[in-house]
């Protein structure tokens, strides 16, 4: 193992061409009335064709708030892109014009949220709001438009497409509306889809259909998936390559299979240990103690230091980089070693 | 085996939908909970397992008597408590309670914690008197791992795992028997989650408490339960203790649902078979004759949509796989490959 501390870490190395989307040094923060809420301390990653990267964190830990300004859909103010880079395709997407901005969402990268039945207008049908796709990005006429968002529906297996087009979506159950989402999503076969928690308000039936939908649907248009959830179980089914985040920052990357096995920060293994698994009937859940920062005050040096049963005082002082493991993953803890070797 | 502490018989809860403003007619009922039967034993957590609108929330409400039972008793200490009103009710209630899902909406925002926690002293009295109950508060806010100093503040002032704690310290106010606890750890990151479910089992032990515990996370049900029931649709489709359920299932439902959930392993991905079911969860104001799984079930046949399966033993089966299950086909198929 190298300890070349300097050297950078490239999730990329040994894939061949430039990443789809690279995200290097994000810094967002919030302004708010008590005080700078710092959402963002300093996020890289980055994303192939073909490549699903799994963002891991609980709440508040900066991973939606990434997604937002990546998508450039940031509700700002009071939320503000302060330092960073996001390169899309070759070009800096903070570089550009809201109107360029605008003309890249949809149709080159396009996002699925959590919770589609408010992210679906609820006086519209289905029908009209998919194929609202075409019109807008493509001047289709509507009745093309809607021929369209027929054939989208019957891709996103939609039983009856035809009959249920001119539906609203309080009409559609649960499942069925986060496939309308995944249609509208896929629509203009855009090169990157950020899912944030698509399945999470699912019932577990219905998620394991949902996901099997978006992964075949992934390989089959080639694209770049960021799937952002808390959920340890969906991303060890789905992912290639994890980010787990707390704070704002990325405390581990790591291929999946690599992560799960041996993680190389305390946080990670903390959560790893902390969840109940079905083939493994423990007896005292390991917990992780305390409780995840506020981000008005975050704690000095490491973030984590407070919770982590490693912490030393170089912690509480000195804030850890994302040293290298391996070629492919990167823990940011002064004590990655110890915690990789158990 | 323990005595039951709560015998629940054929309990069916029907919510009527009604069409008209003067003269509302009843056009038919969402049957919510549909003839279930099962026993609570003391000192034992049951989980109860199944999708959003199987009727598990329900069924906890008519077992706290905030709704009324259609029809069948709830048994507590052999007696029927499901038509109990007035003063007799809150007697019982005293001795059940219930710990809801979201710390945020059932918190009073306005009532400090220590007049959430000392409330149910206001109804029973008899339980701390006056003057004890500022100090039978903190002893609560301490036993639930909060600082007892914090008496005075408001909820929005304490974190969402906190939160949970204050709720949890108010079913422990009086000193109850059983609790009944309604998804009480899906609101939570996960790192909280593991925090609240290891309280709930050393508050278990230490006042010899029966739960009941709703959950729709399997792996946390079977880590908290010693015995399992599974609901599907207002029916209770399969029951026993968590090895039969988990490493011994007989129902394609119980199947289906244990194979869907995602094992954080990724080694498994490729071994594991995955039973995806078709479509979704039918409407129960309107559901299916016979067994109501047969519509998204893979050995579905006539019989199934002609006779209603009882919950009881099958007959063909043997060893672990000998527990309640509601299938007119039960066989064992082990879907979460435990060595």
């Amino acid at each position: 193992m190298t300890t070349t501390t300097e050297k950078s870490v490239n999730p990329q190395a040994g894939k061949a061409g430039t990443p789809l989307l690279e995200v290097r040094d994000l810094h967002v923060e919030f302004r708010t009335r008590d005080g700078v809420a710092k959402a963002v301390n300093g996020v890289n990653y980055s994303v192939s064709a073909g490549e699903t990267l799994a963002v891991l964190g609980e709440s508040g830990s900066g991973k939606s708030v990434t997604a937002q300004a990546i998508m450039g859909i940031l509700d700002s103010p009071p939320g503000f892109v302060t330092q960073g880079q996001i390169n899309f395709q070759g070009r800096d997407l903070l570089k550009l014009s809201e109107k360029e901005r605008r003309r890249i969402r949809g149709a080159k990268m396009a996002m699925i949220f959590q919770d589609a039945l408010s992210s679906l207008n609820p006086v519209l049908t289905v029908g009209y709001q998919l194929g609202e796709m075409f019109r807008v990005h493509q001047g289709m006429s509507r009745k093309d438009a809607k021929a369209k968002a027929i054939e989208l529906m019957d891709r996103v297996r939609i039983p009856a497409a035809r009959e249920r087009v001119n539906d609203y979506p309080h009409q559609f159950s649960g499942g069925m509306r986060q496939r309308i989402m995944i249609a509208m999503a896929l629509a203009l076969e855009p090169d990157l889809i950020i899912a944030d928690e698509p399945t999470t308000a699912l019932d577990v039936t219905v998620q394991a259909q949902v996901m099997d939908l978006l992964a075949e649907l992934q390989r089959e248009y080639h694209m770049g998936l960021i799937l952002i959830t808390h959920d340890l179980g969906v991303v060890a089914d789905v992912a290639d390559k994890i980010a787990v985040m707390y704070a704002g920052r990325i405390v581990e990357t790591a291929p999946v299979h690599e992560l799960y096995k041996q993680p190389a920060h305390p946080y990670t293994r903390g959560l790893l240990d902390s969840i109940p698994r079905l083939d493994q009937k423990g007896q005292e859940l390991y917990a992780i103690k305390g409780l995840p920062p506020n981000l008005l005050r975050i704690p000095s040096g490491c973030a984590f230091n407070p919770r982590c049963p490693m912490a030393q005082d170089v912690c509480r002082t000195d804030i850890p980089v994302l040293h290298p493991v391996t070629d492919s993953r990167g823990s940011a803890c002064h004590f990655w070693k110890e915690t990789l070797d158990g | 085996m323990a005595e039951p502490i709560l015998e629940v018989r054929d309990l069916v809860k029907h919510f009527p939908l009604t069409q008209g403003v003067l003269l509302k007619k009843q056009i038919g009922a969402v049957k919510a909970v549909d003839g279930v039967s099962f026993d609570l034993l003391r000192g034992e957590t049951l989980g109860i397992v199944g999708e959003s609108g199987c009727g598990k929330s329900t069924l906890a409400k008519v077992l706290m008597n905030l709704e009324r039972a259609t029809s069948g008793q709830v048994l507590y200490k052999g007696e029927d408590i499901s038509r109990l009103s007035g003063r007799a009710l809150k007697a019982v209630r005293r001795n059940i309670q219930m710990v809801f899902q979201d710390p945020y909406t059932s918190l009073n925002p306005r009532m400090t914690v220590g007049d959430i926690i000392g409330e149910p002293f206001e109804i029973h009295p008899e339980v701390a008197p006056k003057g004890d109950r500022r100090r039978a508060v903190q002893d609560l806010l301490d036993v639930v791992g909060l600082n007892p100093e914090y008496i005075n503040r408001y909820p929005h002032q304490f974190s969402g795992g906190q939160r949970q704690r204050i709720g949890i310290a108010r079913g422990l106010a009086l000193r109850p028997e059983v609790i009944i606890a309604d998804e009480p750890v899906s609101a939570l990151d996960v790192s909280v989650q593991a925090q609240v479910v290891n309280l709930l089992e050393k508050l278990q032990d230490e006042f010899e408490l029966s739960y009941m515990f709703i959950a729709h996370d399997l792996s946390i049900v079977r880590h908290i339960s010693d015995r399992v029931g599974v609901m599907y649709l207002g029916k209770m489709v399969e029951i026993g203790t968590d090895t039969q359920i988990y490493d011994h299932p007989t129902h394609p439902y119980t199947q289906a649902l244990l194979s869907a959930v995602p094992v954080p392993d990724p080694e498994a991905r490729e071994g594991r078979e995955r039973i995806i079911l078709q479509g979704d969860v039918p409407s129960p104001a309107n559901p299916p004759s016979g067994c109501r799984f047969r519509t998204r079930c893979w050995k579905a046949q006539e019989k199934c949509a002609q006779e209603v399966p009882l919950l009881a033993v099958p007959q063909v089966l043997s060893g672990p796989a000998a527990h309640d299950s509601a299938c007119h086909f039960a066989e064992e198929k082990d879907v979460v490959g435990a060595a």
